[in-house]
C-alpha cells in the first residue's frame, strides 16, 4: 500500500460511512420530530420548560450532575427502571424535542432523574438533599453543596423560604437562617419539573416479560 | 539509501557502510525533531501530574464525598471534568503529538519541514487546554461527555490541531519513495479523522447544535471515536515501528497488518452508538453499533496475533528493554480490553454493565492499561535518540513500570468486580412464588451505592500506586533533561544487565 491518494481516499470513506449512517441519516428522521399535539384538548406535548427550570438546569449543568445521573428510562423488561419507580415506560425521542441541550447521561451512581419531578419528595426535602445528602439519605456518595445556600442573619420577620428543621450540626447560629439561593431555587425547580409530561402513541410499553 | 536526502556522514565519505549511514540519517531526523517533541513531551508529562491530582480527589471524593466538599470549583462534576480533559487532552494527545511527529519524520525518511507550524500549534493546543480547564472549573462546562471544552477555548484547539495535521500531511507528501510502513497508515489516519471528528461534534452539538435525540448520537460518535480512530491508531502505530525496532526482526505479516488496520478503520467508526443501548434511539442504529463492535473482533485479533508471532521466540527481551516491557504490556491491554468492550455490547450484557462503574474501569483499561503505557515505552525509546543522554537510572524505570502497571490492574480488576455487583444489584429481580409477582432484590438504592464504597477505596489505592509511578517517571525525566551531556560510548540502560541483548539497536 504505497500510494497516498488512494490510502487518503480510504480513511475519508470508512469515517463518511458512519457519519452517514449514524448522524445525517437520523438528523434527518428523528432529528425533525416535533410536539404532538393531543386530540381532546389541543395541547402540543411535550411543552417548553419554564423560566426557572431552564436556569435550574443551567446550575445542573454547571455542577456537573450528568456525571452520576441519567435522563433516561430503559423499556420495563430491559433492566429494571421501572421497578425501581423511575418511569413506567420508556424514553422516547419526543420526551426530548424542546431541550436545547440532551443531558441522558451514562452513569447511575445515583439514581435515574427522568422522572424525579413526579417523585413524591417536596422542595424542603431537595434542598436538605442538596445542603448535604446526609440529612435525608445517610450513607450516600453523593458530594454537598452548601454553596448553594446561605446563612443570613434574620432582620425583621424570617423568610419564609428558611429551611426548618435543620439537625444541630447544620443549624445556624441563634437569629440567623439558613436560605437557599437563586441558584438552589432554580435547580429545584429544575428538578420538580422533570417527568414523562405525556404518553405518546409510540412510548406505550411493548414487549413486557416477567422479569429476569 | 535514496541519495535525495544524503545524511551528512553519506555526504562527507560516500563509502559509508549501509548501516552507519542508515544510523546517521536517523540521528540526523531525530535531531530535526527535537524541538516540537521535546516541546509536548514535557507539555504531556506537566498535564499528566495536573490530571493524576484530579484523579486523586475525585476518587478520594466518591467515597469521602465530604472531602474538599465546601468550595463549589473543586465538587466532584468539576474535579472529574478536569480530570478526563487535562489526561484526554492534555496528556494523551500531547504524547500522541510528539510520538505522531517522531514517528512521522523517521518512516518518511525526511528531516522536519516548518518547524514554526508546530511550535504555534503546540503553543495555542495547551493555551487552549488551560483556558478550557480553567472554565471547567469555574462552572463553564458544557456537560457534554468528553467535550466539556467551553465554547470559548474549543476554537484554539481546531486550529492548532489542523495545524499539526496540515503539518504531517507535508511531511508524508515530502517522504523518500518506497514503502509507506503500516505505522504511517495509522498515523495519517489518526491524524485525518481527529480533526473531522472534532470539528463536526464542536459543530453539531455546541455552536448549532442538532435537535433532540441526535445529540447523544453525535456525542457518542465523538467520544467513541476519539478512543477508536485518535489514540488506539497512534498507539498501534507505535506498537508496529517499536516492537520490530527494539527485537531487531520485521513484523510477522504484512498481509495481517493491511486486514488489521482497514477492518479497524471500517468498524470501529460505528461502534460508538453501544453507549446508547437502552436509551431513547432507534432500534436499528443501536444494532448497527452492536454489530460493529462485535465484528471489531476481526482487526484486534488479527493485530493481537500479529504482534503476538512477532514477539515469539523474544519474550526475555522484556528483562532488559524498558521500552519492550510497557510496549508489551500495553499491545495486550488493547487485545483484552478491546474484546471486553465487544462484549459490552452485546445487549444482556450491556443491561448489567451500562451504567455502572463497569465502564469505567474499561475506559481507564483502554486510555491507560493500552494507550499511556504504549506511550510510556515509546518515551523511553525516543529520549536517549532526542537527547544523546542514557535515562540515568535503570531502578526509577522499574519503579515505574511496576508502580503503574500493579496500580492500574488493581484500578481496573477491583472497580469491574464492584461495577458488575452494582449492576447485577441494580437490575436483578425475584419473583413470589405463589403470586408470580416480580420484585426487586435490592429495593433500596442507597444500599447498592454502599456496596459499591470498598470498590471504590480500592480505586483510590490503585490511585496512589499510579501517582507513585508517575512521580517516579517526571522525576527521572527532569533528571535526564538535567544531567550533563553523556560522554560518548554509554551504554543504554538495561532492566536487567545479565540479560542477553542479541539485535542491533539504530
Amino acid at each position: 500500500m504505497n500510494k497516498g491518494p488512494l490510502l487518503f481516499l480510504g480513511i475519508f470513506l470508512t469515517l463518511a460511512f458512519s457519519w452517514t449512517g449514524i448522524i445525517l441519516t437520523n438528523h434527518l428522521t428523528i432529528g425533525r420530530i416535533g410536539t404532538y399535539v393531543d386530540a381532546d384538548t389541543g395541547t402540543a406535548f411535550p411543552q417548553a420548560e419554564p423560566g426557572l427550570a431552564r436556569q435550574g438546569k443551567q446550575v445542573y449543568q454547571e455542577l456537573g450532575c450528568i456525571y452520576c445521573h441519567t435522563q433516561q428510562v430503559r423499556r420495563p423488561g430491559f433492566g429494571a427502571d421501572d421497578l425501581r419507580g423511575w418511569g413506567e415506560r420508556q424514553s422516547v425521542p419526543r420526551d426530548y424535542v424542546q431541550q436545547d441541550r440532551l443531558l441522558l447521561g451514562t452513569m447511575r451512581t445515583g439514581p435515574d432523574l427522568m422522572t424525579v419531578g413526579s417523585r413524591p419528595l417536596n422542595a424542603d426535602w431537595h434542598y436538605k438533599h442538596l445542603l448535604d445528602p446526609q440529612l435525608t439519605s445517610p450513607g450516600s456518595n453523593m458530594p454537598p453543596f452548601p454553596f448553594l445556600f446561605a446563612t443570613r442573619r434574620i432582620v425583621g420577620q424570617p423568610s419564609p423560604k428558611a429551611i426548618q428543621g435543620l439537625p444541630p450540626q447544620y443549624a445556624p447560629p441563634p437569629g440567623h437562617e439558613v436560605v437557599p439561593t437563586h441558584r438552589a431555587e432554580a435547580l429545584v425547580a429544575y428538578l420538580m419539573s422533570l417527568k414523562h409530561e405525556y404518553d405518546y402513541p409510540e412510548s406505550i410499553p411493548v414487549n413486557v416479560p416477567g422479569g429476569h | 539509501m535514496s541519495s535525495a536526502n544524503p545524511s551528512l556522514a553519506a555526504s562527507l565519505k560516500p563509502g559509508t557502510s549501509e548501516a552507519t549511514a542508515e544510523r546517521a540519517l536517523l540521528s540526523e531526523i531525530d535531531v530535526s525533531t527535537r524541538r516540537p517533541v521535546f516541546f509536548f513531551l514535557c507539555a504531556a508529562i506537566g498535564w499528566l501530574l495536573v490530571g493524576t491530582v484530579f484523579a486523586l480527589i475525585a476518587s478520594f471524593k466518591l467515597h469521602n464525598p465530604a472531602f474538599l466538599g465546601q468550595a463549589e470549583w473543586l465538587t466532584f462534576g468539576n474535579i472529574r471534568t478536569a480530570h478526563l480533559n487535562s489526561v484526554v487532552y492534555g496528556w494523551a494527545t500531547n504524547a500522541a503529538f510528539a510520538v505522531a511527529i517522531w514517528l512521522m519524520a523517521r518512516l518518511s525518511r525526511t528531516q522536519l519541514r516548518h518547524l514554526g507550524i508546530l511550535d504555534v500549534a503546540g503553543f495555542f493546543w495547551n493555551l487552549g487546554v488551560a483556558i478550557g480547564l480553567a472554565g471547567i472549573l469555574r462552572g463553564d462546562s458544557t456537560s457534554i461527555e468528553w467535550l466539556e471544552f467551553p465554547a470559548y477555548a474549543t476554537p484554539l484547539l481546531f486550529v492548532a490541531y489542523a495545524l499539526i495535521g496540515i503539518w504531517a500531511i507535508i511531511a508524508f507528501r515530502f517522504r523518500q519513495p518506497g514503502h509507506v510502513y503500516v505505522s504511517q497508515w495509522y498515523l495519517l489516519a489518526a491524524l485525518f479523522w481527529f480533526p473531522w471528528l472534532y470539528s463536526i461534534a464542536q459543530l453539531m452539538l455546541v455552536f448549532a447544535p442538532v435537535r433532540g435525540a441526535v445529540q447523544p448520537l453525535v456525542n457518542w460518535w465523538f467520544a467513541h471515536n476519539v478512543l477508536g480512530l485518535w489514540f488506539t491508531p497512534i498507539g498501534l502505530a507505535a506498537i508496529y515501528y517499536f516492537l520490530p525496532k527494539v527485537l531487531g526482526k520485521p513484523i510477522h505479516s504484512y498481509y495481517l497488518s493491511a486486514l488489521g488496520f482497514w477492518s479497524l478503520a471500517l468498524f470501529y467508526n460505528w461502534a460508538g452508538v453501544h453507549h446508547l443501548i437502552g436509551g431513547p434511539l432507534p432500534a436499528w442504529v443501536l444494532s448497527a453499533g452492536i454489530v460493529a463492535s462485535l465484528l471489531m473482533v476481526i482487526p484486534v485479533v488479527t493485530t493481537g496475533i500479529n504482534h503476538h508471532l512477532t514477539m515469539l521466540g523474544s519474550f526475555g527481551r522484556l528483562q532488559d528493554s524498558p521500552t519492550l516491557r510497557f510496549i508489551v504490556f500495553g499491545g495486550v491491554s488493547y487485545t483484552l480490553t478491546s474484546l471486553i468492550g465487544s462484549a459490552m455490547a452485546v445487549r444482556s450484557f450491556n443491561e448489567l454493565a451500562h451504567f455502572t462503574h463497569f465502564t469505567v474501569a474499561h475506559a481507564h483499561h483502554g486510555l491507560y492499561a493500552f494507550f499511556t503505557m504504549v506511550v510510556f515505552g515509546a518515551i523511553y525509546y525516543m529520549m536517549p535518540r532526542l537527547t544523546g543522554r542514557e535515562w540515568p537510572s535503570a531502578p526509577l524505570i522499574s519503579v515505574h513500570f511496576w508502580f503503574c502497571a500493579v496500580g492500574i490492574t488493581i484500578y481496573v480488576v477491583g472497580l469491574k468486580i464492584g461495577g458488575l455487583l452494582q449492576g447485577w444489584e441494580m437490575i436483578a429481580t425475584t419473583a413470589d412464588p405463589q403470586t408470580g409477582e416480580v420484585a426487586l432484590r435490592v429495593p433500596l438504592f442507597l444500599d447498592i451505592v454502599k456496596h459499591t464504597l470498598p470498590y471504590l477505596v480500592s480505586r483510590s489505592l490503585a490511585g496512589i500506586m499510579i501517582t507513585i509511578g508517575h512521580l517516579a517517571f517526571a522525576v527521572h525525566f527532569a533528571w535526564m533533561l538535567l544531567q550533563p551531556r553523556a560522554v560518548a560510548g554509554a551504554q543504554p540502560v538495561r532492566l536487567s544487565p545479565d540479560a542477553a541483548l542479541p539485535a542491533s539497536r539504530a
